[in-house]
């Protein structure tokens, strides 16, 4: 079997793991379009006070909560995908077997990661944004190379997001329990991706050094190309930089804590 | 018992124990940290001023986490349905809505409850609110009666589960999502929506209708102003219709036999 095919088919498994859950897929989808709900009027409050706040008008700030309720699962903003597994895996040992397999650890996990995130972004993504786009003004894009151009910078996104959590996972080599470190990811991930605010409206040099940092390229980065208030090139340039970075690191932390690192249970 | 046992075995790694404490409060309050953030652009939401979307926030804050800490572990339970271990609740001599309430106990949720106390706290320091012995009564009233209609929530969405193993994410919008909705005062939201959560789904009882009467503020939906004094008999009528409804899920409960 080929390196290519391999992955594929890890990719698809892993799509296919998340779809064999069906009446939770609809709660979720149900959850997500009820906060959307919720937000949209905070939101519409907002701007009712102060049009044009970062930049956006109200058009724009609804359709960017409904495009954050439908990446939320996708992009994993607030952990919850294939990391605790891995920390699972790190602290009882079995992570060994994993380095006998002739496949590459990182490779693998982001091909069951991507088929995940394509998962979540059919299945929980697609339907809030339409509920929103049916009751509310949305300013969605016609052009359909718009529509392409935000689904590149997705994709790009569900790397970093992998590529953060990722690291979170390694840290449970030195840690074993990883869970305060996933907790304090999911803070980070959810205030600094622009799932709270958008990150436009944080004040001053706050909002700059959210928007530097890569988890911007998770949720602010798309919504902006989509909106059409970002170059589309810049933000791949920008999401791609993080992404190659932060794999880079993994990989760097991964060889020094399997040379090491006792593994448990051996 | 069974939380104090489960207390016993957090308490046996401090470390993480205070870790996650920590990391518990961070997390609610960021849902604060989202509404000072908003303040710092806007002088007001829905013509209400921060100490007073503050003091709506730290109602629904604290009594929300009054009832997580108490019956937080609710959404366990479909879990348990699915993999047969409620069986081992069933032949214990306790009811069963106890042992699922304390199953996996967590202390660290009083995270939660200080967050909100303290957004609370700060609320009703800056407020100039003329302080009755009514007024003053009524917040600690809220605090009590808000637990308990978000616990029948919690145990509605638990019998809920019985029937839809899978879905215990639906629960979390009427939880989690009833409390960030009560964080923001009534003004903002569409009338539909106002009536669902005062007359069918009545979280309003929770901070809105009496928080407004400490506030001095109108009423949402022209409502009269003894409605302020009614969350005893509300949490009381939604505490005895979940609990009809958890027996009833209770007694629909086929084990899975493996």
């Amino acid at each position: 079997m080929g390196t290519g095919r391999l992955y594929t088919a890890v990719a698809v498994g892993g799509f296919r793991r998340y779809a064999t859950y069906r009446t939770a897929t609809a709660a979720g989808v149900f959850t997500n379009t009820v906060f959307g709900l919720i937000l949209a009027y905070v939101f519409m409050a907002l701007w009712d006070e102060k049009p044009h706040l970062g930049g956006y008008d109200q058009a724009q700030a609804l359709t960017y909560v409904w495009l954050s309720q439908a990446l939320l699962m996708a992009m994993a903003t607030m952990g919850g995908g294939f990391e605790d597994e891995l920390i699972e895996r790190i602290r009882t040992g079995d992570i060994a077997i994993d380095l006998y397999r002739p496949a590459d650890l990182q490779l693998w996990w982001l091909s069951q990661d991507a088929g995940r995130a394509m998962f979540h972004l059919l299945g929980r993504g697609a339907v809030p944004l339409a509920f929103g786009a049916l009751f509310f003004e949305l300013a969605l894009p016609a052009d359909p190379l718009t529509w392409i151009a935000f689904l590149i910078a997705v994709a790009l996104g569900t790397v970093v997001s992998f590529s953060l959590r990722y690291l979170v996972a390694l840290s449970a080599f030195w840690l074993l329990d990883g869970a305060g470190v996933a907790q304090m990811s999911m803070i980070a991930g959810v205030f600094c991706s622009g799932m709270l605010l958008p990150l436009n409206v944080f004040p001053g040099a706050l909002g700059e050094v959210v928007r530097a940092l890569p988890w911007s390229s998770l949720v602010q980065g798309p919504a902006d190309v989509l909106l059409g208030t970002a170059d589309p090139l810049g933000t791949y340039v920008f999401q791609a930089s993080w992404a190659l970075g932060l794999l880079a690191l993994g990989r760097l932390i991964q060889s020094v804590a399997t040379r090491r690192v006792v593994v448990q249970g051996g | 018992m069974i939380a104090g046992m489960w207390i016993r075995s957090t308490m046996a790694y401090r470390a993480s124990f205070v870790m996650t404490t920590f990391g518990n409060f961070a997390a609610t309050a960021l849902d604060f940290v989202a509404v000072l953030l908003m303040f710092s652009r806007v002088d007001r939401i829905g013509g209400y001023s921060l100490p007073e979307v503050a003091f709506l926030y730290g109602v629904s804050a604290t009594s929300f986490g009054i009832t997580d800490l108490v019956v937080g572990s609710m959404d366990r339970l479909g879990r348990r349905v699915r993999d047969g271990t409620l069986d081992t609740l069933l032949v214990r001599p306790v009811p069963v809505l106890a042992q699922v309430a304390a199953d996996r106990f967590a202390l660290r949720r009083l995270g939660r409850v200080t967050q909100g106390l303290l957004v609370l706290a700060y609320a009703i320091a800056v407020l100039d609110i003329d302080w009755t012995p009514l007024r003053l009564l009524m917040v600690p009233l809220m605090l009590l009666c808000g637990a308990a209609i978000f616990a029948a929530v919690f145990v509605a969405g638990g019998a809920f589960q019985f029937i839809a193993q899978d879905a215990s994410e639906v629960q979390n919008s009427f939880t989690y999502g009833g409390t960030t909705l009560l964080q923001y005062p009534p003004t903002v939201f569409a009338k539909d929506l106002v009536r669902g959560v005062t007359f069918v789904l009545p979280l309003a009882f929770v901070n809105w209708l009496p928080g407004l009467y400490v506030l001095g503020r109108p009423y949402p939906l022209d409502l009269p102003t003894w409605i302020a004094f009614t969350p005893p008999l509300i949490a009381a009528g939604c505490c005895a219709l979940a609990g009809i409804a958890w027996r009833a899920g209770l007694r629909s409960y086929r084990s899975t036999g493996s």
